[in-house]
């Protein structure tokens, strides 16, 4: 199953390969500047697609400035608020850097910002595996819609929606190929 | 996912497996500063124990409190069922209370089947009689993939009281589902009738079977079950069904030994065998913790 054939049949392509390419190139240059060099930081990406973003954003942090910043996941599924509503979910694993989170700063990545409860699901998942000097977040795409009040620190674009649109963030890890794409409500019958 | 866990023949293959790779995520709590999860909040698990234990009803009121969820204990003693309350008319009480778990372990076998008919939350069943103990076989199953890899392919050999084991039973059907092969090895009064029926092999000679087992798993001999003589003495017993060094030395070298305990040291396991490096006693207790908040949340969360 190809996702980006699906995606350019149904939907409308915002970011393309290259495109995606150059966010991240960005975000990891407005990481090093607001982090005076990516010190004492610590890049933690949210499954499913957070993963490859937050690794893909420190091979290009270590490209520009030879810096290794360390490399980790968090799985948010036990700290859901919606464990009622959609039932219980497979459990991904979890895995901090050595040396833990305590006194660092931990920039969260997500492929995108929509209802923030994933990012206050992350933020109650980070309480409990220790005390981080500050949390920064990452998202690719920032698609509106907030139900918290919840913002990010670097946003890769900005792309109004409606509501029962969805997004489509594909890596090349997961998906193939590189890209975003923008699926109108019929195509996927809503939510992210 | 299922709503009650019954029987270990409730689960086929994939939903075992999810419970497994579950119990792992689960497992890596154990080295948190913060071993607790706020994944139950709000939810009421209710433990029904009308058997004495240790070991299970500790284990699920440690998995339930890790997963924030409010545990209940009851037991039969000190309760109104000393007075003669039936069990439906306490189901009817925790009904009332809200239990979205009933955990139960229950001195006749089925009687979590009828429990589930009565309460609308999720049943545990954690051991009814000779019948089941599904969470015990999970576990088993879950520290032999620990320590061997995977299940599928081994060769499991359960020695002992298999007459009286829920342990036995359910650990046989899991292991079926799981793609291990078993073998049972029992004097024969002490298999069931019907045993040909099972997807096992019998043995009555344990020194046979040794050399070829990669798990060797003792049970208990369960001597407040037994109403007549099933063997003629414990020495006797002992000599021909229990697991000493000389046997455990015929073992294959990554071969381990398992017990789900209580044991009776010197009866089915010597003392040097149970505390030996091939035994995962104390570890089976641990995954116990691990494998139970797996089922606790796979349940409790199929809920919509």
């Amino acid at each position: 199953m190809s996702y980006s054939a699906t995606g350019a049949q149904l939907g409308k392509t915002i970011l393309s390969e290259a495109d995606v390419a150059r966010v991240v190139d960005r975000i990891a240059h407005q990481i090093l500047e607001k982090t005076s060099g990516a010190q004492d930081t610590i890049l933690l990406g949210i499954p499913t697609r957070g993963v490859p973003l937050a690794r893909r954003l420190a091979a290009r942090i270590a490209a520009f400035e030879s810096i290794a910043v360390p490399l980790g996941v968090l799985d948010i599924t036990l700290y859901r608020d919606d464990l009622r509503l959609r039932g219980a979910r497979a459990i991904g694993h979890t895995d901090i850097p050595a040396g833990g989170l305590d006194g660092r700063r931990v920039i969260l990545v997500d492929d995108v910002l929509f209802s923030g409860r994933t990012v206050r699901a992350a933020l109650d998942a980070l309480q409990d595996l220790g005390r981080p000097r500050s949390v920064q977040l990452a998202v690719l795409v920032d698609r509106g819609h907030r139900e918290l009040p919840i913002r990010a620190d670097y946003v890769g674009k900005n792309i109004p929606t409606a509501f029962d649109e969805s997004i489509k963030v594909h890596v090349a890890e997961h998906d193939g190929a590189d890209g975003v794409v923008l699926m109108p409500a019929t195509a996927t019958g809503g939510a992210k | 996912m299922i709503k009650h866990l019954l029987s270990a023949g409730d689960l086929d293959a994939v939903s075992a497996n999810l419970v497994l790779d579950t119990a792992a995520e689960m497992a890596s709590l154990a080295g948190r500063e913060v071993k607790k999860l706020p994944t139950l909040r709000g939810r009421t698990v209710v433990n029904l124990f009308y058997e004495d234990s240790t070991r299970t009803r500790i284990s699920f009121e440690a998995a339930a409190k890790r997963l924030s969820a409010d545990v209940i204990n009851f037991s039969a003693k000190g309760s109104s069922v000393s007075k003669g309350e039936s069990l439906k008319d306490t189901a009817l009480t925790l009904q009332a209370m809200g239990a979205d778990a009933v955990v139960v372990r229950h001195p006749a076998s089925g009687a979590p089947h009828r429990l589930a008919n009565w309460v609308e939350g999720s049943v545990l069943n954690a051991g009814d009689g000779t019948h089941e103990h599904p969470t015990q076989a999970l576990l088993d199953a879950y520290t032999m993939r620990s320590r061997l890899g995977c299940v599928a392919g081994l060769h499991v050999v359960i020695v002992g009281d298999v007459l009286h084991s829920r342990v036995a039973r359910s650990n046989v059907l899991l292991l079926h589902t799981l793609g291990a092969k078993v073998t049972l090895v029992a004097p024969p009064t002490l298999l069931p009738v019907g045993v040909d029926t099972w997807p096992v092999e019998t043995s009555y000679d344990l020194d046979a079977v040794v050399p070829h087992a990669d798990v060797v798993m003792m049970l208990r001999v369960q001597n407040e079950r037994m109403d007549q003589a099933f063997f003629p003495s414990a020495r006797e017993y002992a000599r021909r069904y229990g697991l000493d060094r000389p046997r455990m030395r015929r073992l294959p070298e990554h071969a381990i030994v398992m017990h789900p305990g209580p044991m009776n040291r010197g009866m089915e396991i010597a003392p040097e065998v149970a505390d030996s490096a091939r035994s995962t006693i104390v570890e089976q207790v641990a995954n116990g913790v691990s494998v139970r908040m797996a089922v606790l949340y796979l349940l409790l969360g199929g809920k919509s």
